[in-house]
């Protein structure tokens, strides 16, 4: 027993804090995609690792350039931009050429996150910034898919990916045409076609068809989020809210008219829904932080959806419907703050 | 009489601290020896100070009383041992201040009787004369708050009180001593509320312990008087279940309005140590000179609830206890809301409830780096009176000190920290949120002058 005076160290309450950090769901979260970028390499080969990989350095990068220039401390550390870039790349297309794939990673960081101050500062998930913006830039690009499981897919890339920039993308017909899958269309299931040919969504479910480099795999998506769910970091109401939405809405559209309007079941695994609704709208940062305003944000995303998808001219409309709810978002929050204790009126409507 | 109040029932959000209390829960109230000087401080309670009555080189004899209330809103104090006064100075207290004290060398050769007032009659005493009489005993709420018991007693005109609730909760990590004590004092807690009903009219009392201490809920079932309205109810084991508001809410379903105090939905509120000390004190008209404290944390050798003199110098107490060779720091109450003092030399006062050692481990552990605010709503749904943490810390970035108070509710809060302490990127919001309410106090007192 000392009797000395303690040199006692004064720190404010609380002294005992949780045990979870921002760095660590980022980090999570990190991990959690890997799997699912490990499928996408497994399918697609070794144009999807580049892309991946091409994707998150580039957006790494430029963090890390923006803290440069802005004399901030550098927070590449956190995980952050290492997790927009690994959803980038998991939107693109396996045969994305890789230079546009950069530019895509250098926008989402520039101008998706850092233009608006940072994580946290952040309106709109910064991965679908990029992605919008390549969507309008290379219309074409973006919408060109290849089959999965095509051979020799670890020893080439499909030829488009090492595109020179600036220079059109070379045609990836030849390649289709050798990977010889049988009626391949060269469409993501979602390229309605007057919907006279839809993929089965066992096929959808599984990974079994074409579309974007991580998208495919609907049970996987699943699988992973669980993993984060299970460590709490993530919203289930956000994915609950949008599945739910888009099932419950072409449910009822389904049976109304069963020939314009495709299944519930095809809606709600095909195209980047699943990826959308489990690691986008999830974005804590650009999604409402009140409980009711978190279903409110997730029913808008199903319903901008469903809407996009059937009436609009887009084939794919979760991007579109996440970056529209994330648009809202401040406004929802207004909107639902909650009724402080022991007052009969809302925070926001007192002053 | 019908129980018209949920059982188990509880708050909504609130957060789950770890609890740390194995090593003191089961220890028995051990009585500790007296410093060679006391120092009592004259403002240990909230509102206005005492006034010193006594004179240096004066001597007292224990429970003697050495300064008296300095208004309504006010407690005096008593001589906690028998010995001379040596000065009244201004002395070190737990807020880091310096403030108005009475030293007290204690006389080693006294008998520490302590001294016995007329007895008094509570049986026969008007709801008035047992304000008073709780008054004169210098009682402040014993949880911590350490506000005038009498003034909760005290209805006002038009006003009724149908409910007294005794919080015996102890919803702060690593404290047990009003666990402890509801194990060994249950015969002075029944008799404390008994006082507490006949002084506000109230029909019943209801007991609320947390679902952690299911021996004190059995035994204190098992043993209400008979003829007594006095019922025992568990409630969930969640942070911040101990503060008045949400023991309301949890028992009684009503929600003190924003800005009002118990007494607006009919309740008076008394920690369960309060109210043993009042059925202890009151019958010979004694004043409160001591209190059981629990000192514990892995700093602590050997940690337990002690029954230790007001006005102990913490270096007397963790002396007594042993202090391991890493112990770094030193909390005030528990770990959530208790301030950690600048020198062991703070004595201990009538609202300390635990000292708390902890040690380098403690303080590695806790995160350095503050990170941006990701939205992740934690804090939202972190916060038991529905406030929202995340937006009252960006506009106290901003240094927006007003329109928190006018459009956000910031008086509202009470500092209980679950916010901070759910908040992964380590935002010191409760700590922002203390420092936007003094600047606001600030401002209006500028503004009157
Ligand atoms: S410290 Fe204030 S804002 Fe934070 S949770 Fe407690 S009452 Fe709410
Ligand atoms: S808990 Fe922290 S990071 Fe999350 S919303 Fe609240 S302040 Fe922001």
């Amino acid at each position: 027993m000392s009797s000395e005076p303690l040199s006692v160290d004064i720190l404010t309450s609380p002294h005992v804090k949780r045990p979870m950090s921002t760095n660590a769901i980022m980090r999570n979260v990190a991990v959690a995609l890997a799997p699912v970028a490990l499928f996408s390499i497994f399918a697609f080969g070794l144009s999807a690792l580049l892309l991946l990989s091409v994707a998150t350095i580039s957006c790494v990068l430029t963090e890390w350039a923006v803290c440069r220039l802005s004399g901030k401390p550098n927070t590449v550390g956190d995980y952050s931009a290492a997790v927009t870039g690994l959803l980038l790349g998991l939107t693109l297309p396996p045969s994305f050429p890789l230079w546009m794939v950069a530019v895509g990673g250098a926008i989402s960081i520039g101008l998706g996150k850092a233009l608006f101050g940072g994580l946290g500062y952040n309106t709109f998930n910064p991965a679908l910034v990029g992605r919008a913006f390549l969507q309008a830039a290379f219309p074409v690009a973006v919408t060109t898919w290849t089959p999965p499981f095509v051979q020799g897919r670890f020893l080439a890339c499909i030829p488009s990916t090492l595109a020179f920039p600036f220079l059109k993308p070379t045609p990836v017909a030849e390649y289709i045409a050798a990977a010889n899958i049988d009626a391949f269309t060269g469409a993501t299931p979602l390229n309605l076609e007057g919907v006279t040919r839809l993929a089965d969504p066992l096929d959808l479910f599984m990974g079994m068809t074409s579309g974007s480099t991580g998208e495919t795999c609907a049970v996987l998506i699943l699988l992973c989020g669980g993993y984060l769910l299970v460590r709490n970091m993530l919203d289930w109401r956000i994915p609950a809210g949008v599945l739910g939405s888009v099932f419950a809405l072409s449910g009822v559209l389904h049976l109304i008219n069963a020939d314009t309007y495709p299944g519930p079941l095809f809606m709600v695994f095909s195209g980047g829904l699943m990826l959308g609704a489990i690691f986008m709208a999830t974005d804590m940062v650009t999604s409402p932080t009140t409980a009711l305003g978190v279903w409110i944000f997730s029913i808008l995303i199903g319903v901008i959806t469903v809407v996009i998808r059937l009436k609009g001219s887009l084939p794919e409309g979760v991007m579109y419907a996440i970056l529209l709810a994330n648009a809202v978002t401040p406004l929802i929050e207004t909107w639902t703050q909650p009724r402080v204790f022991g007052t009969t009126k809302k925070a926001s409507s007192t002053s | 009489m019908a129980q018209n109040f949920v059982l188990g029932h509880t708050f909504s959000h609130g957060v789950h601290p770890p609890e740390h209390k194995k090593g003191t829960r089961t220890e028995p109230i051990e009585r500790l020896g007296f410093a060679p000087t006391l120092v009592v401080p004259l403002a240990q309670h909230i509102g206005a100070p005492a006034k010193a009555v006594v004179a240096k080189k004066q001597e007292v004899a224990r429970g003697e009383l050495i300064a008296e209330a300095g208004g309504f809103v006010s407690v005096p104090m008593h001589a906690p041992a028998a010995g001379t006064v040596t000065k009244i100075d201004l002395a070190l207290i737990a807020s880091g201040s310096m403030a108005p004290a009475v030293y007290i060398k204690v006389d080693p050769e006294a008998s520490q009787e302590a001294l016995e007032g007329e007895p008094f009659d509570i049986e026969a005493a008007a709801p008035g004369d047992l304000v008073g009489a709780v008054q004169q005993a210098g009682l402040v709420g014993l949880g911590g708050a350490a506000f005038p018991t009498h003034v909760k007693m005290t209805v006002p005109e038009g006003k009724t009180i149908d409910t007294v609730l005794a919080n015996g909760c102890e919803c702060e990590p690593y404290l047990t001593c009003d666990h402890r004590l509801m194990l060994e004092q249950k015969d002075e807690l029944f008799a404390g509320l008994a006082i507490a009903l006949k002084a506000t009219g109230a029909d019943r009392a209801i007991i609320g312990i947390e679902d952690n201490k299911q021996d004190a809920l059995a035994l204190l079932r098992d043993s209400v008087p008979h003829g007594l309205p006095i019922f025992v109810a568990p409630v969930k084991t969640k942070y911040p279940q101990g503060a008045e508001k949400m023991l309301i809410k949890a028992l009684l379903n009503r929600e003190v309005p924003s800005g009002g105090l118990p007494m607006d939905v009919n309740v008076a509120c008394f920690n369960v140590s309060t109210l043993a000390q009042m059925a202890a004190l009151l019958p010979k008209r004694q004043g409160l000179i001591e209190r059981v404290v629990t000192v514990t944390g892995p700093g602590v050798r050997k940690p337990g609830n002690y029954l230790i003199p007001l006005g102990t110098p913490l270096q007397f107490i963790l002396d007594h206890v042993g202090l391991t060779d890493d112990a770094r720091q030193v909390i005030l109450g528990g770990p959530m809301m208790g301030p950690s003092v600048s020198s062991l030399d703070v004595p201990t006062t009538k609202g300390v409830s635990g000292i708390l050692a902890l040690t380098q481990k403690e303080l590695d552990d806790r995160p350095k780096q503050v990170y941006p605010c990701i939205k992740c709503g934690s804090c939202v749904e972190a916060c038991p009176l529905y406030l929202n943490p995340s937006l009252l810390g960006a506009l106290a970035r901003k240094e927006e000190y007003e329109a928190m108070e006018q459009g956000y509710h910031l008086n509202d809060c009470f500092e209980c920290a679950s916010c901070t302490y759910v908040c992964p990127s380590n935002i010191p919001l409760v700590q922002y949120f203390r420092i936007a309410k003094s600047m606001n106090r600030e401002r209006k007192a500028a503004k009157r002058k």
